[in-house]
């Protein structure tokens, strides 16, 4: 299981590539909104980014129903490799 | 961009598209701008955006209008306000499987399900019918992916009851559609589906969570199929090879292992890879596609393994050969200015990573395909869509022959002290006449990917070249040039617009293999004859600078028209009075 701290740094780096702005920092309660281009298609594109990364795939279910960041970093924690 | 060559990483272009975007933007290029609208049947956002990516690639700067989800059909049929102000220059149908709205049960009679087949195949053709007659622009419709599940089994392919033979059956009609309408392409999503995988390509997940009809790393492959074909409609297709020979067309170093110990043929293999190679190779001539040789080693040794008696090709298939020991970049610039074709044109296939890096920096337009190992060549070029056909004219297949008579014309010249004897001997003869049906094809094909003898570089898409066809306020030439060595066939377009008793040239160009014949003159010659006919008294042409056609900086001014006017970015207007002209050209009958 990877350190949740590992998986913020590399989390942080698929942010900062998918929204192309290197300011990013993400933390736990991160949402959508907090994110200026953060809308349904980026969001397409995020999850994919973040399945590549971490050699992972999301639940049908859990793509939608993410609350935060935070969650997002539970799920992958529980799934990658 | 190396990133957006074939084979590239999908997920890489994905998560990276906004930073390439701004990336090509800023590269300084120039690009046409096109606009294009595109009807989803089903989530489009990633596929236009890497779209976008790939055209800027390509050198298309792409607006888009994007309907609603699903809303392709409505905007097609009954428009509007935005689509219709947008205008399209080009429309993209992006529809699926999904798309299909029949339903079949094995209850139904073969009556039934032809019925059923007529009904989904007219709710298609209904749209492209108003499309075209709403926008006269080129249409590109995607055809079906084959179907997730099989109900029959094996038994689904060749039962009418079965999805499967429905869509076959539905694709076919697709494909007739197309075969009987210029500026109406098939986007081959039933091929790309099935190279990628069809199972990957239509997972359900992307259906149910984002309504896409395909899986999102998927997507780049869809727009690059996509930009091919847009590419392609805009003349920005590949022109000619450039192969180098050991280790790319046989395998071995014909200098050190001599002829009979290259890999080549059936014996072995990694020669049959070779020769399988060489016949993908010799197969575009018949494209027109010109193929060349870039390879260093001495000539004589070159010929001698192109004369491989179990090689495919021969010496003959090559309209010019560079076999020396001169960087290979240099050879390039000499193919395409010996070709008059400009070196963007030119894909250039070595093994050595090394030679592709040095021509990839030096001539940063040749296509430099990062080829691997014998084995992959043909996937890796064949992919890369260089040479996409969107049109096809009597004259591609010839082409290969028409420069090697080039070629016989040069050595015959050398023989000559003074030029105009020289063209008397070639004993030319034109025919320049209004656009004849049979060569609107040709007219718009050249008209598109002529760029150095060009004028105004003004692009016409068939329905457009059609559209002057047929009005009659347009005086339209087009000219065949023939010689004692060959027909040339179409070489030169010209089309003005009249205006009560003034002609404004909006097209003048010709093919730059039939630079210095007088063609030109005899072409301007005809058209001051069409315009006294008219009673048009005064012709007016303009020249608008571009990277490429400073050939013709002074065109008109050498045919004897006056300046009237020019501006600080060369846009220069010129003017001639057909009253009292003198023909001009005399060493070319027509």
């Amino acid at each position: 299981m990877l350190a949740e701290k590992e998986i913020f740094k590399r989390l942080n780096e698929v942010f900062r590539d998918v929204f192309d702005d290197d300011d990013i920092e993400v933390t736990a309660s991160t949402v959508a909104d907090d994110i200026e281009d953060w809308d349904s298609m980026m969001h397409i594109t995020l999850i994919g980014a973040v399945e590549d990364e971490f050699s992972m795939r999301f639940k049908m279910g859990e793509v939608s129903t993410m609350k935060n960041v935070g969650e997002m970093v539970r799920i992958i924690s529980e799934r990658a490799k | 961009m190396k990133e957006l060559q074939y084979p590239f990483d999908c997920s890489y272009i994905l998560k990276k598209k906004r930073s390439i975007k701004k990336a090509l933007l800023s590269d300084g290029s120039t690009r046409i701008k096109k606009k294009i609208a595109v009807l989803g049947g089903s989530t489009t956002g990633d596929i236009v955006s890497v779209l976008e990516l790939f055209l800027l690639n390509n050198g298309i700067e792409p607006q888009f209008y994007e309907s609603e989800y699903n809303a392709y059909w409505q905007d097609a049929m009954f428009g509007n306000e935005e689509l219709d102000s947008f205008s399209p220059d080009l429309v993209i149908v992006h529809t699926s499987n999904r798309n299909i709205t029949e339903t079949l049960s094995m209850k139904m009679s073969k009556q039934e399900v032809d019925e059923a087949l007529n009904r989904q195949y007219s709710h298609f053709e209904v749209m492209w019918e108003k499309l075209a007659e709403k926008f006269a622009c080129p249409i590109i419709q995607n055809n079906f992916e084959l179907p997730l599940y099989r109900l029959l089994g094996n038994r689904d392919a060749y039962d009418f009851h079965g999805m499967t033979n429905f869509i076959s059956r539905l694709n076919q009609k697709f494909y007739d559609y197309a075969a009987g309408h210029n500026a109406f392409y098939i986007n081959d999503i039933n091929y790309l589906s099935a190279s990628y995988g069809l199972e990957r390509w239509s997972a359900p997940l992307y259906w149910y969570m984002y309504k896409y009809a395909l899986c999102t790393d998927a997507i780049p492959y869809l727009s690059f199929s996509l930009c091919n074909i847009i590419k392609s409609v805009y003349g920005k297709n590949k022109k000619a090879f450039a192969l180098d020979l050991d280790n790319t067309l046989w395998g071995g170093i014909v200098g050190d292992d001599g002829v009979e110990n290259l890999q080549l043929g059936e014996e072995t293999p990694v020669a049959q890879g070779y020769r399988e190679f060489q016949l993908y190779i010799k197969k575009h001539k018949e494209l027109g596609i010109l193929l060349t040789v870039c390879s260093k080693n001495e000539e004589e040794n070159a010929i001698a393994g192109l004369n491989h008696p179990d090689g495919w090709l021969s010496p003959d298939d090559f309209v010019n050969i560079k076999a020396n020991w001169e960087p290979k970049d240099r050879n390039i610039f000499a193919i395409a200015s010996e070709l008059n074709i400009l070196p963007e044109s030119i894909v250039f296939v070595d093994d050595n990573p090394a030679e592709r890096a040095i021509v990839s920096a030096q001539l940063p337009g040749v296509a430099v395909p990062e080829i691997e190992t014998v084995e992959s060549y043909i996937r890796t070029i064949d992919r890369s869509g260089f040479f996409e056909v969107t049109s096809f004219s009597e004259d591609d297949l010839s082409r290969n022959d028409m420069y090697i008579a080039n070629a016989k014309r040069a050595k015959q010249q050398a023989s000559f002290e003074n030029y105009t004897d020289y063209l008397l001997s070639l004993e030319m003869s034109a025919q320049i006449c209004d656009f004849d049906p049979v060569y609107i094809q040709r007219i718009t094909q050249l008209t598109n990917k002529s760029n150095q003898f060009n004028l105004t570089t003004k692009r016409y898409t068939q329905a457009q070249m059609q559209e002057v066809f047929e009005s009659g306020s347009y005086v339209r030439l087009f000219g065949k040039l023939t010689d004692k060595f060959g027909d040339n066939g179409v070489v030169s377009v010209v089309i003005g617009e009249q205006r009560e008793k003034e002609l404004h040239i909006d097209l003048w160009l010709m093919s730059c293999r039939v630079l210095k014949r007088e063609m030109e003159y005899a072409m301007l010659d005809r058209l001051v004859e069409e315009c006294v006919g008219r009673g048009i008294e005064k012709i007016v042409g303009y020249y608008y600078p571009t990277a490429k056609n400073k050939m013709v900086k002074n065109l008109f001014g050498d045919f004897g028209f006056d300046k009237i006017s020019e501006d600080e970015n060369g846009n220069a207007v010129w003017v001639l009075s057909t009253n009292g002209y003198a023909r001009k050209c005399d060493v070319i009958k027509y």
